[in-house]
C-alpha cells in the first residue's frame, strides 16, 4: 500500500478550506498550520496564468526529514506515511532544515509537527479532513499501488507534476496540471 | 515573470517568511567543537610523536580549552533544543544516515576523554592551582586514579586522532547534509569546517604556550591550514558557481549580497588573509606578537560558523 494525495490545479479555486480543516480536526495551534494554499502567477500581462496549490508535507519517499532525525522520531508507517513521535522528538530542528517543502514547524509544546495525511481518520476508513471538506472537490486521496484507485487512475490519465523534484524526494503529493 | 505567494495566510514562527529554526547556539556550538576537536588533535598528535615535553603547550596546557568547550557546547546545543527534556532520546539509538546521530555519539565519548587527558595533566602542568586547592590531599583515591589515567595516556592519543578528525568533520557535515538548504548542500564544508577547527585549535596552543619554538612551530602549522583552508573556500565558491539555480542564487549572499562584507571582510580577509600576512611576516623576522594573528583566525573561525548558519537558513529551494 501507498497512499498519495493527487490535488487538481484545474478545480482548485483556494477557498482555504482544507486549511481550516486540517486546523480544527487536528488541533493545530493558533498561528500554526500544516497545510497552506500557495497562489502562482506566472507570465507577463495581458497572458497572465494563475495556479492554485493546496501543499502539505509530501510524505516523500525518500524523505530527508526520517534520515537525518537524530532520534528516529521521525520514521514511516504503512503506507509511506511520514510521522513524528512527540515522545521520541527532542526538538533539534534537523528535519526542519531538511525539508525543501518547510512542511514542518515547532509546536508550542516543543516538538516537531506537521501533516499526518489525517493517519487516525484513515485507521477508521475515513479521508483526510482536507480532503473531505473540499467544495470544488479538486483532491483525491488512495492508494498507489492499486491501479484501480482513484489517484492511480487520475495520474495515468492527467497531466501531473509534484514539487521540487530535483530535491530528490520523490514526493507523494501530486498536482494535475 | 513568476510570483508565488501564501493566500491562506501562513506566518509560521521561525518558518516564515525564512527559516530560522538554528539560532546563535548552534553557531557557537559549531566553533567550539572544532576548536576542541583541534586542540586534541595536536595534543593526541604530539604525544604519540613522543614530544610532550618538548610542545607542552600542545599537549599540556591548551588541553584544558577541550573540556570546557566541549562542556559549554554542549549546554549551547541544549540550549536550542525546543524539547530538551527528551535529549536523552539521542542515546536510545544511532541513526546511521543521521549526522546529529553521529555527532551525539562522538561528543558522548570524546568529552570524557577530554576531561580525563586534562585531569592526567592537571598537577603537572597546573601545579599552581592544586597547591592552593589541595585536592590531592583531601581526596586519596585521586593518586590511584591519576596512575590509572596516566598508564593509559597512549590509548587515549589513538583513540583521539580518529575521534578528534571525525568531531572536527561532523561539525561541516551536520550542515552540508541538508539537500534542502542549497548553500549548506556542498560537499567541501565537512573538510573546510575541519580545517577551520585544526587552525582555530593551532591558534589557542599559540596563545597558551609559553615556548617561543613551540609558538612558532604552530604559527607555521597555522599558516599551512590557513591556506589549505583559502584553497577550500575557492573551492566552495566554485562549486556554487558550477551548481544549479539554487546554489547561484545561494551564493549571491555571499558574493554580493548581505554577507558579503561580514564573509570577505571579516572571515576571509581580517580572520585568514591578514593572519597568514602576519606569520609570514614573523617567519621572515619581523617583530610581531604571535598573539595576534592567533586571535584573528579565532574571531574569524568563530564569525565564519555564524555566517554560514545564518545565511544557510536563508536559502532554499522553492518560492
Amino acid at each position: 500500500m501507498r497512499y498519495a494525495m493527487v490535488i487538481d490545479t484545474k478545480k482548485c479555486v483556494g477557498c482555504s478550506d482544507c486549511v481550516v480543516a486540517c486546523q480544527t480536526e487536528n488541533n493545530v495551534p493558533e498561528g500554526f498550520c500544516r497545510d497552506w494554499i500557495t497562489e502562482v502567477v506566472s507570465g507577463s500581462y495581458p497572458n497572465l496564468e494563475l495556479e492554485l496549490r493546496s501543499e502539505r508535507c509530501n510524505h516523500c519517499e525518500e524523505a530527508p526529514c526520517v534520515r537525518c532525525c537524530p532520534t528516529g522520531a521521525s520514521h514511516v508507517v504503512e503506507g509511506g506515511i511520514v510521522l513524528v513521535n512527540a515522545s521520541e522528538c527532542i526538538g533539534c530542528g534537523a528535519c526542519i532544515a531538511s525539508c525543501p517543502y518547510d512542511a514542518r514547524f515547532q509546536h508550542p509544546d516543543g516538538h516537531v509537527d506537521k501533516c499526518t495525511f489525517c493517519h487516525h481518520r484513515l485507521k477508521k476508513g475515513q479521508l483526510p479532513a482536507c480532503v473531505s471538506v473540499c467544495p470544488t472537490k479538486c483532491m483525491y486521496f488512495g492508494d498507489l499501488d492499486d491501479p484501480n484507485s482513484e489517484v492511480s487512475q487520475l495520474l495515468k490519465d492527467r497531466k501531473y507534476k509534484t514539487l521540487a523534484p530535483e530535491a530528490g524526494t520523490k514526493p507523494h503529493v501530486f498536482y494535475l496540471i | 515573470m513568476q510570483e508565488e505567494l501564501f493566500t491562506s495566510g501562513r506566518n509560521i514562527p521561525n518558518i516564515d517568511p525564512y527559516l530560522d529554526v538554528w539560532h546563535w547556539p548552534i553557531a557557537l556550538y559549531l566553533f567550539l567543537g572544532g576548536l576542541a576537536a583541534g586542540i586534541l588533535f595536536f595534543a593526541a598528535l604530539f604525544y604519540i610523536l613522543g614530544k610532550d615535553e618538548v610542545y607542552p603547550g600542545a599537549v599540556k596546557k591548551a588541553t584544558v580549552i577541550p573540556p570546557i568547550a566541549l562542556s559549554v557546547g554542549l549546554l549551547a546545543l541544549i540550549y536550542d533544543l525546543t524539547h530538551p527534556l527528551y535529549a536523552w532520546q539521542l542515546y536510545t539509538t544511532f541513526r546511521i544516515e543521521s549526522p546529529m546521530s553521529w555527532g551525539a555519539w562522538v561528543l558522548l565519548i570524546v568529552t570524557p576523554i577530554a576531561f580525563l587527558w586534562t585531569f592526567s595533566y592537571y598537577r603537572e602542568a597546573f601545579g599552581g592551582i592544586e597547591s592552593k586547592l589541595k585536592l590531592f590531599n583531601k581526596l586519596k583515591f585521586l593518586n590511584t586514579f591519576e596512575a590509572w589515567v596516566i598508564k593509559n595516556r597512549m590509548n587515549m592519543a589513538y583513540a583521539l586522532i580518529p575521534l578528534s578528525l571525525i568531531l572536527g568533520v561532523y561539525t561541516g557535515i551536520l550542515l552540508s547534509a541538508f539537500n534542502a538548504r542549497p548553500l549548506w548542500n556542498n560537499a567541501i564544508l565537512g573538510p573546510l569546517f575541519l580545517v577551520s577547527g585544526l587552525s582555530t585549535g593551532a591558534a589557542a596552543i599559540i596563545i597558551m604556550s609559553k615556548s617561543m619554538k613551540e609558538k612558532h612551530l604552530f604559527g607555521k602549522i597555522d599558516l599551512g591550514l590557513i591556506i589549505v583552508e583559502l584553497a577550500l573556500i575557492a573551492h566552495m565558491i566554485m562549486g556554487y558557481y558550477a551548481g544549479s539555480q539554487v546554489q547561484l542564487e545561494a551564493v549571491e549572499l555571499l558574493v554580493g549580497g548581505e554577507f558579503t562584507l561580514i564573509f570577505f571582510g571579516v572571515v576571509v580577509l581580517l580572520g585568514l588573509l591578514l593572519p597568514a600576512f602576519l606569520e609570514v611576516g614573523e617567519i621572515m623576522g619581523i617583530k610581531i606578537p604571535v598573539i595576534i594573528p592567533a586571535l584573528l583566525v579565532i574571531i574569524g573561525g568563530l564569525v565564519f560558523r555564524f555566517v554560514m548558519v545564518e545565511a544557510g537558513q536563508l536559502t532554499r529551494y522553492l518560492y
